[in-house]
């Protein structure tokens, strides 16, 4: 019997270009939602960093787990358990090899980025973190990434330190590494600012983070979805995604850590797949990656993000890089030369999202008056508030881009935005 | 287009860019403040209320179009209201942005509130346009919103 698993994605259907030019036509072809209608207008999806589209390959995949090999994992010795054991652990070799971990043992499937983090706190910083001791995180970090180490420090007494920005985005370097002590136990860190786009230099970060013993987590949320990681060269020791930024499902997201620091830290929840054996006396946890992974999974959720990044792995990356930064070079002159309008995020290493603010019209107003255009942007605060006090803004438009991306939706967000003004004008 | 010009109508727009009663009320007998976390919405209502009757309301914050000019009107459609008359109000607004009831059914007791007819086409505005309400019933039934007037 030949395993029905349409995990992988055939050549031709996402291979848009080779060499360079990238097709991006042939690439929204992949994506059926892209060609639905919004109030009657093509649907513009500009909200790609709260969530972003699904290739067919990876709704096929979903659809065929029901359909044809549905079972538990890990705890059945019939066919359709083993069939769907197999899909889920290929799922995991799929993601160590595209972030280039060096065992499948530091890939931990959690629900997202959120359920990452707050394993880390909860059992390393448990663990490890006493009165006294502080926790680094930045100011543009997203509430997933402040909520859990306030909660922790609440709990252990450590401190929490934040790296202030600058007017552009930028993280103020020199104060980090002045925050840097012997003290300093952590360094959590947002690899690409959900608001305002910066790419942070994280390889430097986890460079100084290490010179004073110090760990070092990266919330690769909105990095990912960009461009493609690899977290021995960055030498982070933890680094999180959510598979629904990264064009998967809902519901699953990857926890990745260097394999010696998972096996000293204690499990995270307990119950079943997270032990080896239970008696009133004693238990025996599992091994990694399965002591982190306590009862059933979301398994499809696991089999169609591993196809996500094989659709992504099949796609020329030089290309979409360069189709991106021309994305992100396009809007922000578009937005630039409308009047009234203020971008927020300005840094110049920065990935394709555009946050900004009109003068007169409230964000919310505008997510309203763009929505009727068919244009689909996140509006308010980003799940980022001190990042909205740091700019006094009490909330943003955010068009975040994707490969799927045109310049001729940009101009369409463009025509929407002088629309809204118009409305306020009148 | 055509609903979008129905949801910012321009008693709306005019009310946005000069808010009316816009200020801090030193002598306020009930203040409370509404917040909606999910766009930024702030607002702080105040009422001066003498027995059982409404005589003076202002209001501060920022919020957008739909929800400062709701504020704004409240302000205005509140003044000598008695306090049950005022929650009873708020019932009919809400069910006219809520689309539970038809405008013309309404119009007499809502006066110039009928222009939020269009927010019902808007479901993710509703509470935009009740913010501001939602605050002046915490205001008059809150214990711990209550200031005193020193
Ligand atoms: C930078 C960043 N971190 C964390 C998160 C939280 O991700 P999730 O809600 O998928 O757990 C997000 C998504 O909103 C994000 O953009």
């Amino acid at each position: 019997m030949t395993v029905p698993l349409e995990t992988s994605v055939s050549e031709s259907k996402a291979t848009a270009s080779r060499g360079g030019v990238f097709d991006v036509q042939k690439v929204r072809a992949d994506f059926p939602i892209l060609g639905r209608e919004v109030n009657g207008r093509p649907l513009v999806y500009l909200d790609n960093a709260a969530t972003a589209q699904k290739p067919a390959a990876v709704i096929d995949a979903i659809d065929s787990y029901y359909q044809t090999y549905n079972a538990n994992i890990h705890r059945g010795v019939h066919r359709l358990s083993q069939l769907g054991t197999q899909a889920y652990e290929e799922a995991r070799g799929k993601i160590q090899r595209y972030i280039n971990a060096s065992s499948t043992r530091e890939v931990i499937f959690v629900r997202g980025t959120t359920e990452g983090i707050n394993l880390v706190a909860g059992s390393w910083g448990r663990e490890n973190l006493r009165a006294g001791d502080e926790v680094l995180v930045t100011h543009m970090e997203h509430h997933s990434n402040i909520v859990p180490w306030q909660m922790l420090c609440q709990q252990t007494g450590a401190v929490l330190k934040v790296v202030p920005i600058d007017d552009r985005g930028r993280l103020d370097l020199d104060q980090y590494e002045k925050l840097l002590s012997d003290r300093t136990r952590l360094v959590s860190v947002v690899h690409v600012s959900n608001v305002l786009g910066t790419i942070n230099p994280v390889r430097r970060i986890i460079d100084s983070a290490h010179q004073v013993g110090a760990k070092v987590l990266v919330d690769g949320a909105q990095a990912v979805p960009h461009f493609s990681v690899d977290v021995q060269a960055l030498g982070c020791d933890f680094y999180v995604f959510s598979g629904h930024k990264l064009f998967g499902p809902t519901g699953i997201g990857v926890l990745y850590g260097q394999e010696a620091i998972l096996e000293a830290m204690p499990p995270y929840q307990g119950g079943g797949d997270m032990i080896k054996s239970v008696s009133f006396d004693k238990t025996l946890y599992n091994d990694l990656p399965y002591k982190f992974e306590a009862g059933t999974p979301h398994i499809v959720g696991t089999i169609g993000l591993g196809v996500a990044v094989d659709y992504l792995g099949a796609l020329d990356a030089v290309a979409v890089a360069r189709h991106e930064e021309d994305l992100l070079r396009y809007g922000t002159e578009l937005l630039e030369s409308i009047e009234g309008v203020r971008l927020i995020g300005t840094a110049d290493e920065k990935a394709s999202i555009l946050n900004f603010v009109i003068e007169g019209v409230h964000a919310h107003d505008v997510g309203t008056i763009l929505d009727h255009g068919g244009v689909a942007v996140r509006t308010g605060h980003h799940c980022c508030q001190p990042v909205m006090d740091r700019y006094d803004v009490p909330a943003t438009a955010r068009a975040s881009l994707a490969f799927y991306n045109t310049r001729g939706e940009l101009d369409v967000l463009a025509g929407a935005v002088r629309e809204a003004i118009g409305v306020f004008r009148s | 287009m055509t609903d979008l010009r129905e949801l910012y109508q321009q008693v709306i727009l005019d009310h946005t860019k000069k808010p009316r009663n816009f200020h801090e009320m030193a002598n306020a007998t009930h203040h409370a403040e509404g917040y909606n976390p999910l766009c930024g919405d702030r607002v702080t209502v105040y009422l001066l209320v003498d027995g059982d009757t409404i005589t003076d309301v202002s209001f501060t914050g920022s919020g957008c179009a739909i929800c400062t000019s709701s504020a704004s009107l409240m302000t205005q459609s509140l003044v000598s209201k008695k306090i049950d008359e005022a929650t009873q109000l708020f019932g009919t607004f809400r069910d006219l942005v809520m689309g539970n009831v038809e405008a013309d059914q309404t119009i007499d007791e809502l006066d110039r509130l009928a222009v939020f007819t269009g927010v019902r086409e808007f479901p993710m505005r509703v509470k935009c346009a009740t913010l501001p309400w939602h605050t002046m019933k915490e205001a008059l039934t809150g214990g711990a919103a209550t200031i005193s007037t020193e």
